[in-house]
């Protein structure tokens, strides 16, 4: 056999080599994954496909107690520094002059407030934040592994076992509402704790808040409590622009809030 | 490894301006993710002046080009290393070629940075060599011997025809080069451009911008390497070689400043939404890293240099020390420009009400000595390289003084 000979009959039997690996190895992974998922033990029959979750926020039922960020931050790890959150709470005053003057309580939720002149004060506000779980999000497009994704129920996740860490994820957000995670050395965020969802309960914020700020359901069920607060209010997403198609909707968003 | 959170970040909280969101506070994008654009830029740039000589003909800068050549490979070898110390997970760096996701800017940089590497560089470079190294293999002694003769790949024909394929496939590469070199560039600013959430970064023009200023760091480093490398060996410099790489710099300079002058422009005649936060980021961030080192000492003053020395007539050795002076400027500015990007571009938050801070750490993975460690790393590679493969032909004319 000469050298040209070869190197044909090499890349022919490669290809098809490469293929049958290639296989191998995505169903040794499709094993992997379903079998974690029986382990999570989600409801007995639960079809991620009949499924579309979002979260509803009214702005005006937020009292900026900061339940929401604390039970974040117990029920899912979130590291305890002040740097690091799932989800938060931002305080907006608007005063008379136009100004607009934003503070995020959950960084020091115990802390001193600085007290408001009323006279000043045209209009004031909480507004709690967390990932937009986008439909069309960017940190899914820009992840060089695949790492982050999105489930067939709408919520976008990141593979911790996957993620190399380059934070390209990070910086794509436009909501700031990933940190990186010096304890796994991957990115991180909110997962509509979907943990909790897939086993028919409510994620630790919603499940918190006195005040029913938060409503979180399914956008495929009529009945939802999601679709009847979408039904019942003018609806507006944080940063519209980006077309980035947000699934967390907030009624009464005020303009002043990015 | 011990996962820590950075314990400078409590320090920063005291200096951030304004309203930022609570996970901006860590800067995510280090000093590594400056250093490796720019040296990337220096890659680039050094092949496509190298490539004059073959695609182009211009027989001027002959003195220069397998100078250029080996310059890229040496930066070239050393890039992926600020990114690859830079990931969370080291181990799983090999992911990016085994399970690519597609839609990723980012996800092609190793096919990229592979293609060029081998499809390209090293590539010519042998091709370059080749009769040469079949030379020294049989002139030197072992152990030096051995070495040529493997890197010649155990080749012995050094016979006429052999050599004019050796010339016909470096023209071919070099010609699939030139794209692939600007691919290279072009890509590292894409990956920032395209980030709709950055205002800062995104922009149409980014992936130009980085090619143009890739090209006038990368002819300046050679210029210098050149001036620096003749001079050690003794040997006089070609002034005409020299005139005109210089006016190539001098060409690229006024590009490069009218596409990021065009860019500023249109930014602040648009004036988006982000316009304030950027307005006062320059003002109150990147005044001396924009306005004094990158606009003014690395783009003006060497332009003025450049145009006085090509101006004046000047003489012979005035002019050496300009070139010589503009070329140290420029690769600041250069720097100074990567810093601007990619510092810069973390330094306000996305919801445009506030400014960060960021702290160089020193002697951590991501600190000024790594950084140093890895922005001197090319040179002593490429001094090896250039003794173990020298500038000049086997059997050139030693060189006259001009």
């Amino acid at each position: 056999m000469n050298k040209r000979e070869f190197l044909k009959k090499g890349a022919i039997a490669f290809i098809p080599a490469a293929a049958v690996l290639q296989a191998l190895i995505r169903q040794a992974e499709a094993g992997a994954t379903s079998g974690a998922g029986a382990a999570g033990s989600p409801t007995p029959g639960y079809e991620p496909r009949d499924h579309w979750y979002g979260m509803g926020i009214e702005v005006e039922k937020c009292i900026g107690c900061n339940r929401c960020a604390e039970a974040c931050k117990v029920e899912n790890d979130v590291p305890p520094e002040p740097f690091f959150f799932r989800t938060w709470v931002e305080r907006y005053t608007v005063k008379q002059s136009g100004e607009t003057e934003v503070e995020c309580i959950s960084v020091n939720p115990r802390g001193e407030r600085k007290t408001q002149d009323e006279r000043e004060a045209l209009r004031s506000f909480f507004v709690p934040k967390l990932c937009n779980h986008c439909a069309h999000a960017p940190c899914v497009q820009v992840c060089p592994v695949g790492a982050t994704f999105t489930t067939a129920d709408g919520v976008v996740l990141v593979d911790s076992t996957r993620c190399i860490g380059c934070r390209y994820c990070i910086q794509a957000c436009p909501y700031g509402a990933r940190f990186f995670n010096h304890h796994t050395n991957t990115a991180d965020k909110c997962t509509f704790c979907y943990h909790r969802v897939v086993k028919g309960l409510l994620p630790a914020c919603v499940e918190v808040c006195p005040t029913q700020a938060r409503v979180f359901g399914d956008l495929r069920s009529k009945a939802s409590r999601l679709v009847r607060f979408q039904r019942m209010n003018k609806i507006n997403v944080l940063k519209p622009a980006l077309n980035t198609e947000p699934k967390v909707y907030y009624a009464q968003l005020d303009g002043e809030v990015r | 490894m011990i996962a820590q959170v950075p314990p400078n970040l409590a320090e920063l909280l005291g200096q951030v301006i304004g309203y930022i969101y609570p996970n901006e506070i860590e800067i995510h994008w280090s000093i590594l993710i400056v250093v490796y654009p720019y040296l990337t830029g220096l890659v680039a740039g050094a092949f496509i002046l190298a490539s004059l000589v073959k695609v182009f003909s211009v027989k001027e800068v002959q003195p220069t080009y397998r100078l250029a050549l080996l310059t890229a490979l040496s930066f070239l070898l050393v890039a992926p290393f600020p990114l690859l110390l830079h990931l969370g997970h080291m181990e799983r760096s090999f992911e990016i070629f085994l399970a690519p996701h597609l839609s990723s800017a980012m996800a092609m940089f190793g096919f990229v940075y592979a293609w060029y590497l081998m499809g390209i560089l090293l590539l010519e470079i042998w091709f370059e060599y080749r009769h040469d190294l079949v030379v020294w293999g049989r002139e030197h002694k072992p152990p030096l011997r051995w070495v040529y003769r493997a890197l010649s790949l155990f080749s012995t024909d050094i016979s006429e025809r052999a050599v004019a394929f050796d010339r016909k496939a470096v023209r071919t590469i070099t010609i699939v080069g030139i794209p692939s070199a600007f691919l290279l560039h072009g890509y590292v600013g894409f990956i920032f451009g395209s980030i709709k959430a950055n205002p800062w970064w995104s922009s149409v023009l980014m992936p130009i911008v980085f090619l143009m200023s890739a090209i006038v760091s990368g002819i300046a480093l050679v210029l210098f390497l050149y001036m620096v490398v003749t001079s050690l060996r003794n040997e006089p410099l070609d002034m005409k070689c020299l005139d005109r790489v210089a006016s190539y710099l001098f060409y690229a300079v006024v590009v490069d400043f009218s596409l990021e002058a065009l860019d500023f422009i249109h930014r602040l005649y648009q004036s988006e939404e982000s316009v304030k936060i950027l307005a006062q980021l320059i003002s109150v961030k990147l005044f001396t890293n924009l306005v004094i080192l990158q606009v003014l000492l690395g783009m003006l003053v060497p332009l003025a240099v450049l145009v006085a020395a090509r101006t004046r007539r000047a003489n012979p050795d005035l002019r050496k020390l300009l070139y010589f002076t503009s070329a140290i400027l420029i690769q600041l500015g250069i720097f100074s420009t990567r810093w601007n990007v990619v510092i810069g571009g973390q330094l306000f938050s996305k919801s445009f009400r506030g400014l960060m801070a960021y702290k160089m750490e020193m002697t951590g993975l991501e600190g000024l000595v790594t950084t140093l460690g890895l922005l001197i790393a090319p040179f002593v590679i490429l001094l090896v390289l250039v003794r173990l493969l020298p500038a000049k032909r086997v059997g050139e004319a030693p060189v006259h003084p001009a």
